[in-house]
């Protein structure tokens, strides 16, 4: 238990049983999965144009967006080579379907149906469509299991969108919140405040959106200010999330060497 | 492997089963320790098939299928184990109920040493909730039991 709480030694063993223990995964995702084909085969034929309708709607006003920031990216890169920072941004994203089973109560993690075959690696950010929400701590053949930022063993540096004032949200074990400690009491914070991902630690790429603060409480006599922020990732309610190889890590080749790291943010 | 062997990895495997089969979220606290029942049962059948070792390797099974630490159930499974192949003969020639309160202790010890392990380990408190699988669990053993002995006499596991 040691072994397996300091260290990834035990890695290879628990892939080897968690093949055996697949079978009874996949029964009792079946369900859930039968459920979702059912609703799907059957869906009226009323409903599926409306979804379409809104879908291709949705898709134009990205579009919009996108060309937008197309040029914003290019304007960014230029600027970046005035300055002479090696600074990258484009990375590649796979989805992965979440497996319907209920995980070890007191950790917040998913299992997520794609593993080695797929070239996932330990410490991989995994986001959903809005934000941040954990990083890979278990690779498997087939499978792989993510905690989640707001497990009371993950900790993930951020920065405060509006002034880039640098912070850590750390996991409390409850699903709707992170804290951000050791903020001075002066730090200039606010309810409402957009965090985002600041890079610092390689982990998770710079820039991604994590949390929105939702109280700030200045007590008097303690040194910082207690800060609790709302993670923006629907994490108890996504069914699809995005895994990212960003190409930082792929230029530098944190990949490899990630192994001998413990599965926490870098900052913790 | 001897008269009925399948028979009992099969209910392990259906324990296994239901303890990650996904519950509303209301419903999640109160999921007995199917496995656990399921290990009490046979330890107190076949004391001599099923103990300690067997105990500890469906702990490890439970600790990769829910992503634990590796190890807590199977400690506090190959405990458990342990203590039921102790008092196999007491605990067989209970009445019902009593034998409902021998199971609630059993399964009582299986809970706190995982509480005690993941304290340790980590600093998630622990819901009052936490108990309530407990007492769900000795509940339904007078019904795990019933179905258990019926499949072994049926399959003629001995």
């Amino acid at each position: 238990m040691i072994a397996d709480h300091n260290g990834s030694r035990l890695q290879r063993m628990r892939e080897a049983l968690s093949l055996v223990v697949l079978p009874i995964q996949a029964l009792a995702d079946l369900p859930t999965r039968l459920g979702g084909w059912v609703s799907e085969t059957f869906a009226s034929r009323n409903a599926l144009l409306e979804e379409n309708d809104r879908l291709r709607r949705g898709n134009l006003k990205l579009k919009a967006r996108l060309q937008q920031f197309d040029a914003l990216q290019a304007e960014n890169m230029r600027l970046r080579d005035l300055l002479d920072s090696s600074y990258k941004i484009g990375d590649r994203v796979l989805i992965a379907e979440l497996v319907g089973v209920d995980l070890d109560p007191f950790k917040q993690q998913i299992l997520i149906d794609k593993g080695r075959r797929s070239k996932l690696f330990r410490g991989q950010p995994v986001l959903d469509a809005d934000a941040v929400m954990g990083q890979v701590t278990q690779v498997n053949a087939v499978n792989s299991i993510v905690v989640l930022i707001t497990d009371s063993s993950h900790a993930l540096p951020v920065q405060v969108l509006r002034n880039g004032l640098r912070g850590i949200a750390v996991g409390t074990g409850i699903i709707d919140r992170l804290k951000i400690p050791h903020l001075p009491n002066n730090a200039d914070i606010r309810v409402g405040d957009r965090l985002v991902t600041s890079g610092l630690g390689g982990r998770f790429p710079p820039g991604y959106p994590v949390a929105e603060v939702v109280s700030v409480t200045h007590q008097p006599g303690e040194p910082f200010a207690e800060v609790v922020a709302r993670p923006l990732a629907h994490l108890d309610r996504v069914h699809e999330v995005l895994l990212v190889w960003s190409h930082d890590q792929n230029l530098t080749g944190v990949t490899s060497k990630e192994e001998a790291s413990p599965p926490l943010g870098a900052g913790s | 492997m001897k008269q009925g062997g399948l028979v009992i990895l099969a209910s392990f495997a259906v324990a296994l089963l239901l303890a990650v089969m996904p519950l509303p979220e209301w419903a999640r606290p109160f999921r007995p320790q199917w496995y656990t029942l399921v290990l009490i049962y046979w330890c107190i059948a076949l004391p001599e098939r099923v103990g300690v070792l067997g105990g500890w390797l469906l702990g490890l099974f439970v600790d990769v299928l829910t992503g634990a630490l590796l190890g807590q159930h199977a400690l506090a499974l190959a405990l458990v184990a342990f203590v039921t192949v102790t008092l196999h003969r007491r605990i067989r020639v209970m009445p019902r109920y009593q034998q409902m309160a021998a199971v609630a202790v059993l399964l009582l010890i299986e809970k706190l040493l995982s509480l005690w392990i993941v304290a340790i380990t980590s600093n998630n408190p622990a819901p009052w909730m936490y108990w309530s699988g407990t007492l769900v669990g000795a509940l339904l053993w007078p019904w795990v039991y019933i179905i258990l002995r019926d499949l072994r006499r049926r399959f003629r596991v001995g």
